[in-house]
């Protein structure tokens, strides 16, 4: 924003030793806060004297995880299939639909708003439908709900991206006689990248989400979600957190997955800084 | 009592940069002082170590007879920078009573001084414009009024009209002469115009680059006050001519332009 | 221009199905009354009395009780879920150490299924003797306060360099940097994260009311009408339109809120 000379300092370059064990370093204070927590649960659970069958101590719950391991990651792993699929498919499309959007402005301009909204629509009340469009015991119904629910995210940021070039540029290319698709592929899916990523990290516990909400309503008994709520009526909380425990380690690997190749892919093609 | 005093100042930065070496320097009260120089030449860090918002390697400065340091937690100088970093979501009245909200003056004295400053940089009638709504020229008279508003000792400005085009320039130059004689506070101006410089100053400190260092100090001895018509003044000229010299002393490329630019010193 | 996009999506509809129910095409799925009821039919049926459930007034007046119930929900849900996440990303911008110690769990806590929690969270709650609705409206919160956390800090930390130096210039101490800089700076970040946490509070309190037992809300409905979809499936497409609308007007209020509060030049609205 500013173009005034502020005094710069050249930046510092460490090894590459002394940079990735900067790195490590920032990470203490979570572990530090993990255990923490883990000590207090376990210790408070006992001197509370809360109701062990609600919040069980962390040391049953790694037992029980232990015990049904097999069953619940098989299960988890079947969920996350779902929210795979629907993740692929949903994002893959809006992707698709933004650069068309991108390419035709007046038609993307006039729909933006529109889009906007049906971004707004609790999509999640369309679970019920979609396992009525499709078997429920199979896994197409719940990637169709995790597609849905991630595609608007994807597409509105994605255009917000593809969009938010600087006029400069794009008079730069033309300058050069590039056409349409050189100029997408060098300035504006570049400058898109940043904003691309991040509604892809959002889209990842979307379709998380999606499927897991969408086995409440109705799913095969090898789903994670199902096999949760069920142990919660039948007041089998460790089973229930087991599990519950199973679905987070999905999703925080899916996420940091996605934010690995992010890493990637954004050291290959500096930032235009958002 | 100088109202600046650097002694001994050098400033090196991480990775090997000396951008300042051994800078000694004074500046009078009611000073109008311009740092000149080419890119990397330093002036800047000057600017902002006067004003404590960059540490010194070594070497001292003192602003007001203090330290840098308790000047600036004294609020005895104001800045101006090339971007007028106006608030947006501030009326132009809100945007010059800032520093006057930080130094805790109550409702009527703020808005009894932000008048004030508006008749000095001739925006009266603004008040509740958005910063959005002016044009380049009135935002710098803007953010030169904030930095007047309590009545500094001192007040720096970077290149202030930098990203201006020259006609307003000129004209601000004449603005902010009356203002200066107005306030009566000290200047010190950093600028990459030659012209500027002499039109502006008691005297202009030429700088060179890698490492920084002074390489000539003018006295500007064109009376005062300044008028349009001096700079079509010969005595204009040969002073704008000393200063390049000045400036080709430090590097060689600068020696091959003087021949292509000669012909600019031509009346 | 609205009424032309919904004419439009009206044409798709009723020829998709015509189409499909026409050539027999059973892929994706199969097309017919059930699966995809005549537009009509679901409007017609906003004002006839549903089949089942309780009788009394037309389904579109009980659909607009049921969506102020779940509104209420979610607006609690929100207030509380937006100030929260607005107070920790506040904490976290100013103490590094706390940033880089609760962050990854703030990312995390997303990851955990709140479907899976609500049962849980519902009935601790109730042996505190707290209304099923305030379970809902912290289950809303839940899903609320992460985006606007996230966007708070990201607004807070991208305050231009040069104002930054300004403030500096006048010896401004922490909290006067903060609150009139950093945080107006800020504003159009967090009310892009109250625009995306203005529908999520909304889920939150439908999927909320299913554990919850709550039949008064939307989310009770849904559930109700989903058991009987194959009765009368036009209930459950009602429902879902009503749903739709609640959320469209959620997030238009903070559309509105935006317009008032974020006094900018145009372009600056994020």
């Amino acid at each position: 924003m500013s173009t005034a000379p502020v005094a710069v300092q050249p930046i510092p370059r460490g090894t590459l030793a002394g940079r990735v064990g900067r790195r490590a370093l920032d990470w203490v204070p979570a572990l530090v806060v993990l255990v923490l927590v883990f000590v207090v649960w376990q210790e408070s659970i006992a001197i509370l004297h809360i109701k062990k069958f609600l919040a069980p101590q962390p040391t049953a719950i790694a037992s029980t995880f232990w015990t049904n391991r097999h069953e619940l990651i098989s299960a988890g792993w079947f969920t996350f299939q779902e929210a795979l699929g629907g993740f692929a498919i949903g994002s893959g499309l809006a992707l698709v639909v933004a650069m068309v959007l991108a390419r035709w402005r007046g038609v993307g301009r006039a729909l933006m708003p529109y889009m906007i909204a049906a971004n707004a629509i609790p999509i999640i009340a369309f679970a019920p439908i979609m396992n009525a469009w499709f078997d429920p015991f199979s896994k197409g119904s719940k990637m169709a709900i995790a597609a849905v629910l991630c595609f608007f995210p994807v597409l509105v940021n994605t255009l917000r991206g593809l969009t938010s070039v600087r006029p400069q540029s794009i008079e730069l290319m033309r300058s050069y006689a590039a056409g349409e698709v050189e100029t997408f592929r060098r300035v504006r899916i570049p400058t898109a990248l940043p904003f691309i990523f991040t509604s892809l990290k959002i889209a990842t516990v979307l379709a998380m989400i999606g499927a897991i909400v969408g086995e409440y309503f109705g799913g095969a008994f090898t789903a994670l979600g199902v096999l949760i709520d069920s142990r919660s009526t039948t007041f089998q909380f460790k089973e229930a957190w087991a599990g519950i425990g199973v679905a987070c380690a999905y999703g925080i690997a899916f996420y940091l997955a996605v934010a690995i190749v992010e890493w990637l892919t954004l050291r290959a093609v500096p930032s235009t800084g958002e | 009592m100088s109202v600046v005093t650097i002694e001994g100042l050098t400033k090196r930065f991480e990775g090997g940069t000396t951008a300042l070496e051994e800078i000694e320097f004074a500046i009078e009260e009611r000073e109008f002082v311009s740092l000149i120089g080419p890119s990397g030449c330093g002036k800047s860090t000057l600017l902002r170590i006067i004003g404590d918002l960059i540490q010194p390697t070594a070497g001292t400065v003192r602003v007001n007879g203090k330290p840098a340091a308790q000047a600036r937690a004294d609020r005895d100088y104001g800045i101006v920078f090339q971007d007028p970093v106006l608030y947006d979501w501030r009326t132009v009245a809100r945007n010059i009573s800032l520093p006057l909200e930080l130094a805790r003056w109550n409702r009527r004295r703020r808005n009894e001084r932000v008048q004030e400053m508006l008749r000095l940089v001739e925006l009266t009638g603004f008040e509740s414009h958005y910063p959005w709504q002016l044009s380049g020229g009135m935002q710098q008279r803007v953010s030169i009024a904030r930095a007047l508003s309590f009545d500094p000792a001192l007040l720096l400005m970077d290149e202030p009209f930098g990203a201006l085009d020259e006609m307003t320039r000129e004209r601000l130059n004449l603005e902010l002469l009356r203002i200066w004689e107005a306030s009566g506070s000290t200047m010190v101006f950093v600028t990459h115009s030659i012209a500027e410089a002499v039109f502006l100053s008691t005297r202009v400190v030429v700088m060179s680059p890698r490492p920084g260092r002074i390489s000539d100090v003018i006295s500007v001895d064109l009376p005062q006050p300044r008028t349009a018509a001096i700079r079509e003044d010969p005595r204009f000229f040969e002073l704008v001519t000393r200063v390049r010299e000045g400036l080709h002393l430090g590097s060689d490329l600068d020696r091959k332009l003087a021949a292509a630019t000669a012909i600019e010193a031509q009346p | 221009m609205l009424v032309l996009v919904l004419a439009v999506l009206w044409g798709l509809w009723e020829g998709y199905r015509w189409l499909w129910i026409h050539e027999g095409w059973t892929w994706p799925f199969v097309v017919d009354s059930t699966t995809m009821p005549h537009i009509h039919d679901i409007l017609r049926q906003l004002f006839r009395k549903p089949t089942s459930g309780a009788g009394g007034d037309i389904l579109l007046v009980q659909l607009l009780h049921a969506a102020w119930f779940t509104a209420k929900e979610a607006l609690v849900g929100f207030a509380l879920g937006a100030s929260f996440g607005f107070l920790l990303g506040v904490v976290l911008s100013q103490f590094r150490l706390l940033q880089r110690g609760l962050l990854p769990y703030v990312v995390a806590s997303q990851t955990v299924p709140i479907l899976a929690v609500a049962p849980i969270v519902v009935v601790y709650l109730g042996s505190l003797h707290v209304a099923p609705w305030f379970s809902v409206a912290v289950i809303a919160s839940y899903l609320t306060f992460f985006p606007v956390t996230i966007n708070t800090l990201r607004g807070l930390q991208s305050t231009d360099r040069a104002a930054l130096e300004l403030m500096r210039s006048y010896a401004a101490g922490r909290l006067s940097v903060l609150w009139k800089l950093r945080i107006p700076a800020a504003l159009p970040y967090i009310f892009s994260a109250l625009k995306v946490s203005a529908t999520a509070s909304i889920v939150g309190a439908i999927i909320g009311e299913a554990p919850s037992s709550i039949q008064e809300g939307l989310g009770g409905f849904i559930v109700n009408f989903n058991q009987y979809y194959s009765l009368n499936p036009e209930n459950l497409w009602a429902t879902n339109l009503i749903a739709a609308l609640l959320g469209i007007t959620f997030f238009l209020a903070i559309v509105i809120a935006e317009a008032i509060v974020v006094r900018r030049a145009p372009e600056h609205v994020a």
